[in-house]
């Protein structure tokens, strides 16, 4: 905004007295930066430090500057600046540190010989110790896991969209902003809320209680997985069935069309992409949960290709496992070697996920009325 | 259902509208039920635990003494995350919203979402072989320079696994939480507040003071009420990072627990009577960030006619 307020006159005239020259923040950034690798240069040189005396010195220079030249009001404005983009580069940090180290970590284990393709099954310990003492290759994959993770996700999904869908077309074609669609969503954003483990816990003692206690397998993983699921459907179908235009509606009505086929032939087509990209960002939010399989599903070691039965393992689990309990505990780092190697695959289907539902919207974009 | 419907007479439509505002309603109610019964089952699974005997209890005197600790440690893990998300939040929603180059912004909005995109074990993996290792010496030098205050009290954790780590990887986890709410509210202040305010010679720091902080008041209160109710919940992060034990005031040893990573160490082998207690804590959590995010939503309807929030 200040920028566009600054008269285009050359040298000092009087409109442009008590501004800080445009260079002003260049030359104290420079000024900040060899001032703070000299202070770093006494006391220990590391990048991380040099940033944030460097950062410091900067705000202090910038703002202590403008107070002298263009008052206190100015100043202000200068430091607010300063914070503001601050917190921004801070709230990078985190990201860029979690994706390298994934990353670094990370290929190493995808690169052990059947990383892929093979599962835990009889890999112990000793097989750990000896790679560690014969620098032999790592044993041992993440089949099992990535096989339960896709199907348990599949099998929640599949109990999610309708009920979710069904729900949104409630809300926006049926509910007419009565008692009960306000109690529904009002709920279903307290939904979101619920902490993945009592999730978890709820789909437990559900099972616990109506099958029998110690009931563990994929399909209750895929129950507490779908209480996460659905308040995420509902919201994001919900939205996308407001935005088709009524106009659409009311010509179907007109050429005598019954409101289920409207529904079905008319509003739901119109809103599909939206509906598609918001379930799979809804998997995608999903497919990373650990806490609720862990109290669900159990641990497995072995593939276990029935939902209905029997431990199952996956990906968030595996790596849960794998750190918390290595194979052999006297030699961890196969083990972590794995963990982050699944902890890559996992991401990379997490961002995949993301990036497809960008394109399912970008593409498949409703056509906006008006 | 559609299929056969689909082909069907004239007075088969009227009956395929009945049964699809059916289906649609049961829907509807099928998510009451859902809420419903996850309180129903864990208050009877939880049951057991709340009428035994004081000593059959682990910790051997009853279940609000084992529950206790574990509620405060939650609550001081969430208040730690808060402290330390809630300005940098807010400070990244007025980049994104007011300071970006406008070409910029969404960009920039769609990298904090990344942040949410990252799942929640893998900051827990990232917390406990990363950051518990860097961050130890400031640990230690906080215990050395600022020991006289009980939060800092030494001696240090050398592993580096303590709440305040803890803390911080939850703070990670509710940042773009509360820059996504927030940076909507910021983006519908009405323009014309914005532009009197420049107009009569404010400047961006004076005008997003006078015009777009009061009006973003109620959404920022229920963007972090939200981001509580996230970080109460949080089972992997603290599971993963946090090398639990007695309550502690200081947070720069181990010690502490939360209820959401109590119940993901010990229930894969729990039995018996140790299942009710864990569900019995389940339930606590789920009352607790129940209340929380009715709160928040309560706050957003509320000023959900002149805010625009939600």
């Amino acid at each position: 905004m200040t920028s566009t307020l600054t008269p285009v006159r050359s040298k000092r005239s009087a409109l442009t007295k008590g501004q800080l020259p445009k260079y002003a923040p260049y030359a104290v950034l420079a000024g900040a930066l060899i001032l703070g690798a000299a202070v770093l240069a006494l006391i220990g040189f590391n990048p991380f430090g040099w940033g944030l005396v460097s950062a410091i010195l900067f705000a202090v220079g910038l703002v202590s500057w403008s107070a002298a030249v263009e008052g206190s009001r100015k100043a202000k404005d200068k430091l607010a600046t300063c914070l503001v983009v601050g917190s921004f580069l801070v709230a990078l940090l985190p990201l860029v540190s979690v994706i390298w180290t994934v990353l670094v970590n990370g290929i190493p284990g995808l690169l052990d010989p059947g990383f892929l393709t093979t599962s835990m099954n009889g890999v112990t310990g000793a097989f750990d110790n000896k790679a560690v003492e014969s620098g032999g290759p790592v044993m041992g994959g993440i089949y099992h896991a990535l096989l339960g993770t896709v199907q348990i996700t599949l099998l929640a999904t599949v109990i999610s969209v309708p009920v979710g869908l069904l729900t949104a077309i409630y809300l926006v074609e049926y509910g007419h902003d009565g008692r009960l669609a306000k109690a529904i969503t009002f709920f279903v954003d307290v939904m979101t809320g619920i902490p993945s483990i009592v999730a978890g816990l709820f789909a437990a003692a559900f099972f616990f209680a109506v099958v029998g206690p110690g009931t563990k397998t994929g399909a209750v993983a895929a129950v507490a997985l779908s209480v996460l699921m659905i308040p995420v459907v509902v919201r994001s179908s919900e939205e996308m069935l407001k935005i088709v235009p009524n106009e659409l509606r009311e010509a179907a009505y007109a050429l005598g069309v019954r409101k289920w086929r409207t529904i079905l032939k008319v509003v739901i087509p119109t809103a599909i992409s939206g509906i598609a990209s918001g379930v799979t960002l809804a998997i995608a939010r999903v497919i990373g949960e650990t806490a609720p399989i862990l109290v669900t599903a159990g641990f497995a070691t072995s593939i276990n290709s029935n939902v209905f039965g029997g431990w199952m393992a996956s990906l968030p689990t595996f790596i849960y496992t794998q750190i918390l309990n290595p194979t052999s505990p006297s030699n961890p780092g196969p083990s972590s070697q794995r963990a982050w190697g699944a902890a890559l695959v996992l991401i990379i289907l997490v961002m995949v996920l993301n990036l497809v539902a960008r394109l399912i919207a970008r593409i498949f974009a409703p056509k906006k009325g008006r | 259902m559609t299929a056969t419907t689909l082909t069907s007479t004239q007075g088969a439509g009227r009956a395929g509208d009945k049964v699809f505002s059916g289906a649609a309603l049961a829907a509807g109610c099928l998510i009451l039920a859902v809420l419903f019964g996850v309180a129903l089952f864990l208050v009877v699974q939880a049951v057991p635990a709340l009428t035994a005997p004081a000593d059959k209890i682990q910790g051997g005197q009853g279940f609000f003494a084992y529950i206790w600790p574990i509620v405060i440690g939650t609550l001081f893990a969430a208040v730690i995350a808060l402290v330390i998300a809630t300005p940098i939040a807010i400070g990244v929603a007025l980049f994104i919203s007011h300071f970006a180059p406008r070409g910029l912004a969404s960009g920039l909005g769609y990298v904090v979402d990344l942040l949410a995109a990252i799942p929640s074990v893998v900051y827990g993996a990232w917390g406990a072989a990363f950051l518990a290792k860097e961050i130890s010496p400031a640990y230690g030098w906080l215990a050395a320079n600022m020991g006289w205050l009980p939060i800092f009290e030494g001696p240090a954790s050398t592993t580096g696994k303590t709440i305040l780590t803890a803390g911080i990887v939850l703070a990670v986890m509710v940042l773009p939480i509360i820059t996504s709410l927030s940076r909507e509210i910021f983006l519908q202040t009405p323009k014309l507040h914005e532009e009197a305010a420049l107009a009569l010679g404010a400047t961006r720091w004076e005008m997003i003071k006078m015009a777009v902080l009061p009006f973003a008041r109620p959404g920022i209160i229920s963007a972090i009420m939200l981001g509580l109710g996230r970080a109460l919940g949080e089972t992997m992060a603290v599971a993963l990072v946090l090398s639990s034990g007695a309550l502690t005031a200081s947070l720069i040893q181990s010690g502490n627990q939360t209820i959401a990573a109590e119940i993901a160490l010990n229930f894969p082998e729990a039995s018996g009577l140790k299942v009710s207690t864990l569900i019995a804590a389940g339930l606590v959590l789920f009352v607790i960030t129940l209340a929380v995010n009715m709160i928040a939503r309560w706050v957003i309807t509320r000023h959900k006619d002149f805010s625009g929030a939600n």
